[in-house]
């Protein structure tokens, strides 16, 4: 799949590849911890991110998104699968190797409560990591963390105070600041707005887009917030269930989603005008999500979807290209009938 | 569908909290009226004061450390304030009703969802237990609890969580209230399982006529459910009117950067985002004057002198702004 994506765009350059990622933890029970399960968080997902864009991976709570994040960077040790950083598999590389990978890859967080050390000032938690690397000597690393503190729009006075003497917001710029310190090329941004009010999330959204611009930065959102995704991404995968079931270019997917799971998704974000809710058919999807520590056979999605058939029930569906940068996994949905629909 | 009794009228609402900082003005001075078969959205951001208006109306706040200062709110012509704590009781639940934010801590996690849906209709119906029953059975039914008779028995960890917010609803509903205020009843849960909610709320109101408030910072589920809008900043109403002319014509600075502050207005994704500086006011110590005068884009030096009053500025449309004629949408 991704061959085809280069062929097809050579300007774009791969900066992290994620092939056939899997992470499963496992559930034991008894005295004996005898292994009865998995749960399976991440279930063989691929996609490519490029260099300098925005890859907005959104669902809702429990499909393995956060997981997804966290595992690209080793939080957690993927189970099975390929994660390929400017040509280095991840996966496979010793703890001392990954801690120098992890100077170009960073992740915010998001709760800006729990993500920093209260008994730590400003000055320690963004400084941290320089003295981790030990890259600057203490007079360099004030000046350093005066500099990020401004660049993410807070009072270099401030790093003397410690975190509870910051707001949500404030926080989250602190924890920007942390994330920036060692140059890094991409940052993993999980859930960084949700725990924030409407007001801050629309500041530190646009902080994100003017350092990514002003510093080369790419991001991979992580949100289940669509209308903000839609907002910051260049693309977006949608995931459900522990597998990414549409990724596409923005303006395809809010226009054209073709995996009913998107389509539902998309149909249930409320949009802030009353007129267009006054006129608007919703998709309404039945029931909860199914556990990921036990997935329905063929497609996850086939307890839920409203256009399911005998095959879905058997048959897991293939993650395949439907048109030129539109990935899609459900057995309706083919190249021929998205071809078929541009036709009609 | 909605008619023009009027039901509830809160006048001049205040409620303080005296904490070691200092007394927080949790509401200042809100006044506003509903009708029968109304549907009133409260929209503002954490710490605006929009829950701890209706947990006054209901009652519920702790005294001490809160206190209700002032005012009054006259449901079917008895100021509730008034009332002793004995037919304090019998307004909420039978007539009032609530239903919380977090459907994960506001069940009792060691009795069944029937028993605690059954409580309520013995207590306040005179129901008895069989009876009571299956009336709690019904009540799951009709808010899209599959196998409704048996799941009666079920304590709430074998619920999901929009399951449970169904069993909260249910529950809000058994006795029949006049007035169902949820407040950020959806905030907890997946926008999927949100869609669903709303549509059953909804679909309820229309069945039995029920007014409700629905409190929540969400602008997009107001849009999609209020028939007006009351627009909370640091514990006043600062806009107040039907929902459309609120969107289409906001004539607050607040309510204009929160609609701007949203992806996808003036119909662009990638526009960028119209923020609000700085941060909300602390409560303790509020400053004379308009509260959003800082961050406000319209100051003029009386905007810090004085507290702009709640005045009309179209029919039904009322905003507290000085410079409220010149306030446009961005």
């Amino acid at each position: 799949m991704a061959e085809a994506v280069e062929t097809t765009q050579t300007s774009r350059q791969v900066l992290l590849r994620v092939q056939n990622l899997k992470k499963y933890f496992p559930i034991k029970r008894g005295i004996l911890q005898r292994h009865v399960g998995d749960v399976k968080a991440v279930d063989d997902v691929s996609f490519d991110v490029y260099r300098g864009e925005t890859l907005g991976l959104v669902g809702e709570s429990g499909c393995g998104k956060t997981t997804t994040g966290r595992t690209i960077i080793r939080i957690y040790e993927p189970t099975s699968g390929h994660v390929i950083f400017k040509g280095q598999d991840l996966a496979v590389l010793r703890a001392n190797e990954m801690r120098g990978m992890r100077r170009s890859m960073q992740m915010i967080f998001q709760d800006p409560y729990a993500s920093l050390n209260p008994r730590m000032s400003v000055l320690k938690i963004v400084g941290e990591p320089l003295e981790v690397f030990q890259l600057a000597n203490k007079e360099e690393r004030r000046e350093r963390v005066a500099h990020l503190l401004q660049l993410v729009g807070l009072n270099p006075d401030f790093m003397a105070r410690y975190p509870h003497e910051f707001s949500g917001g404030q926080r989250q710029r602190i924890g920007l600041a942390r994330s920036l310190a060692l140059n890094p090329e991409l940052i993993i941004c999980d859930e960084p707005i949700s725990a924030l009010d409407v007001s801050i999330q629309a500041q530190v959204v646009n902080l994100l887009e003017d350092l990514q611009g002003e510093l080369g930065l790419t991001y991979i959102f992580i949100a289940h917030d669509l209308s903000m995704v839609r907002h910051i991404s260049d693309r977006v995968a949608v995931m459900y269930l522990g597998k990414i079931v549409e990724l596409t270019d923005r303006e395809t997917l809010y226009a054209n989603p073709l995996h009913p799971y998107t389509q539902a998704l998309l149909s249930a974000i409320p949009v802030p005008d009353p007129v267009v809710e006054e006129s608007r058919q919703r998709i309404l999807l039945e029931g909860d999500l199914p556990s990921p520590a036990n997935p329905p056979k063929g497609c996850n999605f086939c307890t839920r979807c409203p256009q399911v058939r005998d095959i879905c029930e058997h048959e897991e569906p293939a993650f395949i290209e439907v048109e030129p940068d539109h990935f899609c996994a459900c057995h309706f949905v083919t190249p021929a009938t998205v071809v078929g629909a541009q036709t009609t | 569908m909605a008619g023009t009794q009027r039901l509830l009228e809160v006048k001049n609402l205040t409620t303080r909290f005296h904490t070691e900082d200092g007394v927080v003005h949790a509401v200042n001075d809100v006044s506003y009226t509903l009708n029968e078969g109304d549907t009133l959205g409260v929209v503002g951001e954490s710490g605006c004061g929009k829950s701890v208006h209706a947990l006054s109306i209901m009652r519920l706040i702790p005294i001490p450390p809160g206190q209700i200062a002032g005012g009054e709110v006259i449901f079917r012509g008895r100021d509730l304030l008034k009332l002793n704590d004995d037919d304090m009781r019998r307004v909420r639940g039978a007539e009032i009703a609530m239903i919380f934010q977090d459907p994960m801590t506001s069940l009792n996690p060691v009795k069944t969802v029937g028993f605690q849906i059954m409580e309520a209709l013995m207590l306040h119906k005179g129901m008895d237990k069989a009876s009571a029953r299956e009336r709690t059975a019904e009540l799951l039914t009709l808010v899209g609890i599959p196998e409704a008779a048996q799941r009666v028995d079920d304590y709430p960890h074998q619920f999901s969580g929009g399951m449970r917010q169904r069993a909260m609803i249910a529950m809000g509903l058994s006795c029949d209230p006049s007035i169902l205020i949820a407040d950020e009843p959806t905030t907890a849960l997946d926008v999927t399982i949100q869609a669903q909610i709303v549509e059953l709320v909804k679909r309820l109101q229309h069945k039995f006529g029920m007014t409700v408030i629905w409190i929540t910072h969400d602008l997009g589920v107001v849009a999609g459910l209020a028939r007006r809008v009351n627009v909370m900043y640091a514990g006043r109403i600062i806009e107040s009117g039907p929902v459309k002319e609120i969107y289409a014509n906001p004539h607050h600075p607040y309510t204009v950067g929160l609609l701007g502050s949203l992806p996808g207005h003036g119909g662009r994704a990638s526009a960028r985002l119209f923020s609000i500086p700085g941060e909300p006011p602390d409560l303790v110590g509020l400053p004379p004057g308009c509260a959003f005068a800082p961050r406000c884009h319209y100051q003029t030096p009386h905007c810090f002198r004085e507290i702009p009053p709640l005045e009309e500025v179209s029919l039904g449309h009322m905003a507290a702004c000085w410079e409220k004629d010149k306030v446009r949408r961005v």
